[in-house]
């Protein structure tokens, strides 16, 4: 039964164990003899944190689900007993509600750090696969946990979203009311949306977060000098550059952790409402399908994508502006799952790219941040107008990538990591 | 393994025959569970079409039913009514060919409606969802040239007979029109014409 090739603890209950289950190997694995190049930024920590957020939406989310009611009569009085009656409920609430915004705060910075130091190129391609999944299922199980409050925002938000799909030709609206499971958005939409928020949605994120990890460890740690550490290694076999990530990354992390939770803490006890951003002022009144609210706006997480759709205001020969406008806003999210392959630079960091993709990448942060801004506020001519711009140079750094990254000169890369 | 006695073809077939088989035992199994999305027997009850009598409707009366939840209104329109609709200037109204998808596909012309008496149209503004009221009467609204529809207390909007939007009010579209049908006396709310 056992392997002797395992790592094994000599004796007792240790074992034991590992006689019948591979914890002292596993441990070896991720932890203590998972190394990790010893030149890591502040960009690093977004990982960790992405984990830490995905155990607090977990647990406080539980606990939700104890004192909240999914049916269209019930939904918005129980979030209101959450909030005024259940012991500590606010807290509980805030801490989910808050939660989400934080989680896509580290993600964004996390897939920021993966551009920057080309953490998604060979042999990478499948870590930023699996991560741009998970990113995708954060996106539904973001929107679907946004209507269970139940409020006008929470409906309408979901209106919109969900017509996305009707302007689809020919199957769009069976589609929609496929979806929906009513002809308009009801108590039925509101019940399949949790049973797929609680239930369905996590565990695939929870099974992608595994993989994404075990693809990370097979392939190791990228970092910003974007060289591999695994070249250069000392005669016992291990990396010249690289530490155990216990104890050393977990205590760097630590520290990383308590600057997020200062700051997570401060949003959750003093501006749990993040400036209408984070939970949208019409969301306080209950969800009516006979009142639509002066100006729908989704959550700040998904203004850019949302400027994008609002953006394509054309046709282009038979397709409707409107499902051009989706066709775009899908391909801005599907484009990111090819860009392993659409950078064809020989080194992996931004330090010894050339200028053109120096240029390129804060064109796109740039872009992307504006088409945020205009997701979020009102359409008028002149916006839109700003938003098609900035929607041709989101594209136009994926487009033209193959280009410039082969054109441009790279500076020479360091044998070892610069610190 | 050496091949002793291995039938390497049939063991391949077998395979083969069990994965085929297996694989439309699982689009089979998937059936209900995509099935079980459609809208259900309650909720196909609840948005079921609404059956109304207009052989009494005296000219230039409107009835409100409802249906999916929103108030349906039928005017009759008188011929005057219908001449004041036709000859209006189109370039009073924001989208005054119905280009924009607020009606089904059988719905054209400036009268918006299959029987040119008969106007169908869904009671909510489209601007915030008010009810707008009707107005059919010239000069029952402070506008110049009111050529009769339905004025929108909540926000000023305007619309004429055939729910048309004038321009420069809030509500960016027609009212929308729900598909319908005649059967003898009777008009079908939510069926169309196709399936009749």
């Amino acid at each position: 039964m056992a392997n002797p090739n395992k790592a094994k603890a000599e004796k007792g209950l240790m074992r034991w164990v590992d006689d019948r289950f591979p914890a002292t190997q596993m441990i070896q694995d991720h932890l203590t003899k998972y190394y990790a190049p010893k030149n890591f930024n502040f960009f690093y920590i977004f990982g960790v944190l992405a984990l830490l957020v995905l155990v607090n939406q977990i647990l406080t989310g539980v606990w939700l689900t104890m004192s909240y009611n999914p049916s269209g009569e019930g939904a918005f009085a129980s979030v209101e007993y959450i909030m005024r009656d259940v012991e500590w409920g606010w807290l509980i609430r805030y801490l989910h509600s808050t939660g989400a915004s934080a989680f896509f705060v580290v993600i964004y910075l996390h897939m920021f750090r993966a551009l920057l130091y080309g953490s998604y190129k060979a042999p990478r391609e499948l870590v930023w696969i699996f991560g741009m999944a998970i990113y995708l299922l954060l996106m539904a199980e973001a929107f679907m946990g946004y209507l269970l409050p139940w409020g006008q925002m929470s409906y309408w938000g979901a209106q919109v979203i969900i017509s996305l799909f009707a302007t689809i030709p020919f199957v769009g609206p069976d589609l929609a009311q496929w979806i929906r499971g009513d002809f308009l958005i009801s108590g039925i939409t509101l019940n399949r949306f949790f049973a797929l928020h609680v239930v369905a949605l996590p565990i695939v994120i929870l099974a992608l977060v595994v993989l994404h990890i075990i693809a990370l460890h097979e392939v190791g740690s990228n970092n910003p000098d974007g060289i591999d550490i695994k070249e250069k290694k000392d005669e016992s076999g291990k990396p010249l550059d690289g530490i155990p990530f216990h104890p050393y990354y977990t205590v760097k992390d630590l520290v990383g952790i308590a600057i997020f939770l200062f700051v997570f803490a401060a949003v959750v006890f003093y501006f749990p409402e993040g400036g209408g951003y984070f939970l949208e002022r019409p969301n306080f009144e209950p969800a009516n399908p006979m009142v639509t609210p002066d100006h729908i706006a989704p959550v700040w997480y998904f203004t850019p994508f949302y400027a994008i759709l609002r953006a394509i205001t054309f046709d282009i020969g038979p397709l409707q502006a409107e499902f051009l406008g989706v066709v775009f806003m899908g391909g801005a999210i599907a484009v990111l799952f090819v860009l392993p392959w659409l950078d064809r630079s020989p080194v992996r960091s931004m330090r010894y790219k050339g200028w053109m993709s120096k240029s390129m990448l804060i064109i796109f942060a740039l872009s992307f941040v504006i088409l945020g801004i205009l997701g979020a506020i009102p359409a008028t001519p002149i916006r839109t107008a700003v938003a098609q711009l900035c929607t041709v140079l989101y594209f136009a750094f994926f487009l033209l990538m193959p280009f410039y990254t082969r054109m441009e000169n790279t500076k020479p890369v360091p044998e070892r990591v610069t610190g | 393994m050496a091949d002793n006695g291995v039938n390497r073809g049939r063991r391949r077939f077998l395979v083969g025959a069990t994965t085929v088989v297996g694989a439309v035992g699982a689009v089979g199994v998937a059936v209900p569970f995509v099935a079980s999305w459609q809208p259900s027997a309650r909720a196909r009850a609840a948005g079921a079409p609404v059956r109304a009598d207009i052989s009494q409707l005296e000219p230039g009366q409107r009835i409100t039913v409802e249906w999916r939840g929103r108030p349906v209104w039928i005017i009759s329109r008188t011929e005057e009514m219908i001449e004041r609709t036709e000859n209006s200037d189109p370039g009073r109204f924001s989208d005054p060919d119905s280009e924009r998808p607020q009606q089904p596909a059988y719905i054209t012309g400036p009268l918006r409606s299959s029987r040119p008496e008969i106007g169908v149209l869904i009671g909510i503004c489209t601007h915030l969802g008010c009810s707008p009221l009707y107005r059919p009467e010239p000069d029952a609204v402070d506008m110049d040239d009111w050529p009769g529809g339905f004025f929108c207390p909540c926000h000023g909007s305007y619309f004429d007979l055939a729910g048309r939007v004038f321009r420069n009010v809030p509500a960016p579209t027609n009212l929308e029109v729900p598909p319908y049908r005649f059967e003898g006396d009777d008009i079908i709310v939510g069926e169309d014409e196709e399936s009749a």
